[in-house]
């Protein structure tokens, strides 16, 4: 098992490097605006320039240039400066990541909990009304974009434009440590936004896949052994029901803190995704790469974590 | 005589389902006294396993419509509400099925799963449900219990498994234990141990037998009655003795002529029994047996015969049309080593009328919603 996550992470590893890698090609060496002139602002003489270039080691060769980079990034976690604000692009991203997690977890564990629910009772009322009901608005918010969602819930719901006034609206973000109740409120709408699609794919997920267990001889066995109908269910079924979720689970967590540019930019939460957005309107290179970068680390850490979980989830992968 | 432990009177069990109405079960009566076996033999779709899974209320979460009695110790369980069943369930009737890989949880221990069975029914703390389970592995012969019990099924071989199965029915000491095909998923060997298992706790815990098997080699030992199903009816009911020393139905002489025998000649063939099961949604008028049957006649088409006594066997009981003394002789004609032809050309039967088996082929065509097709029953056998 320990030799199993030691291969997983050196692996993840070599992942990463590939991804900087590629990341270095597409800012630095194919062509874009000169950095050094996006540097530079308004002061632009040669001089000014050929300066900027030396500090910044962009005079130098490409390779060395990529292991400048690498040994940046891994000896003191440095992900370059702000072309506009000069700020560390480091500092910029960890000020932002705690929105981006409050978002994003919450959201999850609002999925989760409706589309795991609704899936089961679906599942056990295949075919009725209610399960015909249920499967359907899935697939209106399945269907849904991200961004319409929030906008029309901010149109019906929000506290300053909405129609009935009950949630406080974009822009109404504050930290957790600052304001425990706020920060509560003022996530609500985008929690059920962000989770609303996902939600949807996972409560038809688990209701197939909860079917299709009810159906294995070891159910019979668990009811052959007078267990109650709800043990049969919650512990039998749902045990194996289950695993297809925990893998998508991970990749989602991953994959939307990387990149829950929408949601954050239609509610106005000083996330990650909202750097990233503002970043790419004003070509601020940087950032990108390292906004980037991060997706692209929370992505292979989710990928990990779903691996090792499969193991401990599934006994007969772990010996194999 | 006092009430048996089980009585099945005039069991019927049906699935609706979109092509028709699944008569499953269609009338069986049967008992089974304390401490007695008793096998249930047929092929599949007989409606054999069916029978037996509406004896633990099994069938009631598919949609199954029963009628008749299940008399245990005198409650009917057809209609006891689920409640009650279920304190029955896994508690004095425990059942072990055919393939124990499958009827295992793969994601939790093979020790959860017999402490469950333990403390679904005892209210005992984890460690003595536990031990339990050790003391349970150990009865059933798996050696190194201890160790045992904390591996997963996929850890076990498939007959350490079929142990482990019939430790998790025994976890509440069953007064009836349902073995249905306990043996079929298993090596030939595994097989004989496992036999050589139930009748071994069977001794030392007194508990009723129901096994359910197609193979009437299986039950030779064990039962002390044997019942013989078909289209979900009981064909031929009698003790195991007398199953085998004379038997009635055609149907029984068939499954007795397609089993290998060691004394028998080395070149001796196999009677295979001709066609294929019948479909359940339409089944073949007047005799069920009477599109397959070598020796069928034509009004078995039309008269459906009913269980009765054979003569001078109080205990033995058949549903076939021919006459008492012209099974006698065919039997004994197919013992001397004579096809079901020769026997019936021998006694100068006449052979079944031709459209009998266009029957057996345009019910299995129908069954599957090819229409009228006409052509020769398909074989099986061996």
């Amino acid at each position: 098992m320990t030799r199993y996550i030691i291969r997983r992470l050196l692996w993840g590893l070599v992942l990463l490097v590939i991804v900087i890698a590629l990341l270095f090609v597409m800012f630095r060496v194919l062509p874009t605006a000169d950095p050094a002139k996006l540097r530079a602002g308004r002061l632009q003489s040669p001089k000014i320039i050929a300066e900027i270039r030396h500090t910044y080691g962009l005079d130098k060769s490409l390779p060395a240039q990529f292991w400048l980079y690498l040994k940046d990034l891994f000896l003191h976690f440095n992900l370059g400066f702000s072309f506009y604000s000069g700020a560390p692009v480091k500092e910029l991203i960890f000020n932002r990541v705690s929105a981006t997690l409050s978002l994003v977890i919450g959201g999850a564990i609002v999925w989760v909990v409706t589309g795991v629910g609704v899936g089961i009772v679906s599942a056990r009322r295949a075919g009725s009304r209610l399960d015909r009901a249920s499967m359907g608005s899935a697939l209106v918010l399945v269907s849904a974009p991200e961004y319409w969602l929030g906008l029309i819930v901010l149109y019906l719901f929000a506290s300053d434009i909405g129609q009935v006034r009950i949630f406080p609206g974009a822009g109404s973000y504050v930290g957790l440590t600052s304001d425990p109740v706020k920060w509560f409120t003022s996530l609500i709408l985008p929690w059920l936004v962000v989770a609303a699609g996902t939600a949807a794919i996972y409560a038809r997920l688990i209701r197939g896949s909860l079917i299709e267990t009810m159906g294995e001889d070891y159910i019979r066995t668990a009811r052959a052994k007078g267990l109650s109908e709800r043990r049969v269910v919650l512990r039998h079924g749902l045990r194996s029901a289950i695993n297809p979720i925990v893998t998508i689970l991970g990749l989602d967590i991953g994959v939307l803190l990387g990149s829950s540019v929408l949601v954050e930019t239609v509610f106005n939460i000083p996330g990650i995704g909202r750097l990233n957005y503002i970043a790419i309107t004003h070509a601020d290179f940087p950032i990108v790469e390292g906004t980037v970068l991060l997706a692209a680390l929370f992505i292979i850490i989710a990928n990990i974590v779903v691996d090792i979980a499969y193991a401990f989830l599934d006994p007969r992968v772990r010996y194999s | 005589m006092s009430e048996p432990l089980l009585r099945v009177e005039d069991l019927h069990v049906e699935f609706p389902t979109e092509d028709g109405v699944v008569h499953a079960v269609d009338g069986i009566s049967y008992e089974v006294e304390r401490g007695q076996t008793l096998g249930i033999v047929g092929e599949s779709g007989s409606g054999k396993t069916v029978s037996s899974l509406t004896t633990l209320g099994l069938t009631r979460t598919q949609g199954a419509r029963v009628s008749g009695r299940i008399l245990f110790e005198g409650k009917d369980l057809v209609a006891l509400p689920d409640a009650e069943l279920r304190a029955i369930r896994g508690n004095e009737i425990a059942m072990v099925f055919q393939d124990p890989l499958s009827s295992l949880h793969p994601f939790f221990k093979v020790g959860s799963q017999l402490i469950e069975a333990v403390r679904a029914h005892q209210d005992v703390s984890k460690a003595a449900a536990r031990a339990r389970a050790i003391e349970l592995l150990g009865l059933v012969g798996i050696p190194d219990p201890e160790k045992r019990v904390d591996h997963y099924p996929h850890e076990f071989s498939g007959g350490m498994r079929q142990r482990a199965m019939i430790g998790m029915a025994l976890a509440n000491e069953p007064k009836l234990l349902i073995a249905d095909e306990p043996t079929t998923a298993l090596d030939v060997t595994v097989q004989a141990q496992i036999l050589a298992l139930l009748e071994r706790l069977q001794r030392e815990l007194g508990m009723a037998i129901v096994i359910i098997t197609h193979d009437l080699g299986v039950v030779a030992e064990m039962a002390n009655e044997i019942a013989v199903m078909y289209a979900g009816r009981i064909v031929e009911t009698a003790s195991a003795e007398e199953i085998f020393a004379g038997p009635e139905h055609p149907y029984t002489w068939g499954l007795l002529k397609s089993i290998p025998r060691l004394k028998g000649r080395r070149d001796e063939a196999l009677t295979p029994i001709l066609g294929t099961p019948p479909s359940l949604i339409r089944r073949p008028s007047g005799c069920h047996f009477h599109p397959r049957c070598p020796y069928a006649q034509p009004d078995h088409a039309r008269i459906d015969p009913q269980l009765q006594p054979v003569a001078g066997e109080s205990e033995h009981h058949v549903a076939c049309l021919l006459e008492s003394q012209l099974r006698r002789r065919l039997w004994a004609e197919l013992q001397q080593g004579a096809t079901p032809e020769q026997a019936r050309e021998a006694l100068g039967l006449p052979p079944p009328p031709e459209q009998f088996e266009r029957v057996a082929s345009v019910a299995a065509g129908a069954a599957q919603g090819s229409g009228g097709t006409v052509g020769p029953a398909p074989e099986i056998g061996l």
